[in-house]
């Protein structure tokens, strides 16, 4: 527990000085605060911006960032010092998610006050989000473990990001790459986050993210007995 | 004084090339040990599979007496490691550096302060790391390696790359951890600083120890010309045999005060690289 709350501590103190992580956090929140308030047109859904930009957000922040730290902690070899001064990979990887996830969970809070939730809006919210939060995460821990370096990590998470961040949008106006769009948790997530005030909740809302939650574990394992963490 | 390191017959290729060809010595408790080879020539690699971070094919290597392969994390505790790739987190501070490790290690705040001090960087505690020079990166890596009073040292390459006064700041620091009584390996291509520092030192090339002992009985041991180089008031150098005849010839030119300096023309450890290998070293 000690060093999950060095590591977590750590990247605390390193991302407030990484401008490029930290836009992340920052980037889709504010983006839906300034065009919730400036964009008023006739017949545009309640929370639109808000819900557009929650579930771009899920798909990107988190998925980017986890795998830049990773990326950039094997390329500059200190995730070898860490794992040479006894640091359990199941330790870093917890004090790094768990970091992110909190980053990412506050910018949801931004996006739930914004959005004007509460009660059960509110929950389901802020429960599909800390779900697909985690989901993103897993997947970029994916591709910074198989990366050498950021540079590599990068080429992956940009198309990986933009299938499961700008699908959901995209499928708003092309039913056959909603289809696609259908097969992605962040879809579902959309789906789910649309539908808020009805709430409503269909299997397929349930069964892709859990598909796509285990495709994720078969292929952080295969990344991680492949690569491990250094 | 039992053995701190002891490798017996170590083989390591990487594809078709043979990196380690049957590597075997042995390194006592609190001395300090030079691996001395030019770049390429596999000291990386023997650290590499001593710290546990890769494996050898073929043969044993001891550290602690336990096998290198089998060690665990918290065995790593007891070691120190310094390798040229190592990188720091470059956005924290020097304190924050080596807060993480004094965090992992549970260590108190007092000793990273006591740490930067000994390593001369009590000035720079909340200085980013990116804003550092070469030399005190080197000191900070060094810093991060001695936070934890290790009771082995590995230290690939500690000043390379750096000027000559810092890298004689390192050796300092290095010695006086020596007298603390720590065991230090090093790696090093410089061989004034392995005659300063080692107690005894190998010299490696292509894979295999070419010679291995004390760095002054080595370079004794290949003095084969036995001469004395004199340098005359006048200008001129002359040489002359080492042996009784030329005893009064020296005693005469002190005594005319004809002679400027004198010197005994044992090899270095560089002309003794180069007359086993033909190679030099610093290459």
């Amino acid at each position: 527990m000690r060093n999950i709350s060095v590591i977590f501590l750590k990247q605390l103190k390193d991302t407030l000085k990484n401008k490029a992580v930290l836009i992340q956090f920052v980037m889709f929140p504010l983006m839906a605060v300034i065009m919730e308030n400036a964009v008023k047109m006739e017949g545009m859904p309640e929370n639109f911006f808000v819900k557009l930009f929650s579930v771009m957000f899920v798909g990107m922040a988190p998925l980017t960032c986890i795998s830049s730290i990773i990326a950039e902690e094997k390329e500059k070899n200190t995730l070898r010092v860490l794992m040479m001064s006894n640091v359990k990979p199941f330790e870093y990887l917890c004090g790094v998610s768990s970091y992110v996830w909190l980053m990412c969970m506050a910018g949801t809070a931004v996006f739930a006050v914004c959005g004007k939730f509460s009660g059960k809006d509110l929950a389901v919210f802020l429960l599909i989000m800390a779900v697909g939060i985690m989901l993103s995460e897993l997947i970029g821990a994916v591709i910074g473990i198989f990366s050498k370096n950021q540079m590599s990590a990068t080429s992956v998470t940009v198309p990986v990001m933009m299938i499961f961040s700008f699908l959901p949008m995209i499928s708003m106006f092309n039913d056959k790459i909603e289809k696609i769009a259908n097969l992605t948790y962040t879809q579902q997530l959309s789906d789910v986050v649309n539908e808020l005030g009805n709430f409503t909740v269909t299997v397929e809302n349930i069964l892709v993210p859990v598909v796509n939650f285990v495709f994720a574990v078969v292929l952080f394992v295969f990344a991680f007995k492949k690569r491990g963490m250094e | 004084m039992g053995k701190a390191i002891e490798i017996k017959e170590i083989c390591k290729s990487f594809g078709e090339k043979k990196v380690l060809d049957g590597i075997s010595f042995s390194v006592e408790n609190g001395e300090i040990f030079g691996l001395l080879g030019p770049s390429g020539a596999g000291k990386t690699t023997l650290i590499r599979i001593l710290t546990g971070q890769l494996k050898g094919e073929r043969g044993e290597a001891l550290v602690n007496g336990i096998n290198s392969s089998e060690l665990t994390g918290r065995e790593c505790r007891q070691f120190g490691i310094m390798m040229d790739d190592f990188g720091l987190y470059e956005r924290l501070s020097c304190f924050d550096n080596l807060k993480v490790f004094a965090g992992i290690y549970g260590i108190g705040k007092s000793r990273i302060y006591e740490v930067l001090e000994a390593v001369g960087l009590g000035n720079s505690v909340k200085k980013a790391a990116s804003e550092l020079s070469k030399g005190m990166s080197s000191r900070l890596r060094l810093a991060r390696v001695l936070l934890h009073n290790p009771d082995i040292l590995f230290l690939d390459e500690p000043t390379s790359g750096l000027d000559p006064a810092t890298a004689e700041e390192i050796q300092g620091l290095i010695l006086a951890e020596k007298a603390k009584g720590r065991t230090i390996f090093l790696t090093t291509h410089n061989m004034a600083e392995a005659e300063k520092l080692c107690e005894n030192i190998a010299l490696l090339d292509e894979g295999k120890i070419v010679e291995y002992g004390n760095p002054q009985e080595i370079c004794r041991r290949y003095n084969h010309r036995k001469m004395l180089k004199i340098h005359l008031k006048s200008g001129e150098d002359m040489e002359i045999s080492h042996d009784e005849k030329s005893a009064e010839i020296v005693a005469k030119m002190l005594k005319d005060g004809t002679a400027e300096t004198i010197h005994t023309s044992e090899p270095t450890l560089e002309t003794v690289f180069m007359t086993i290998t033909g190679k030099e070293l610093a290459k």
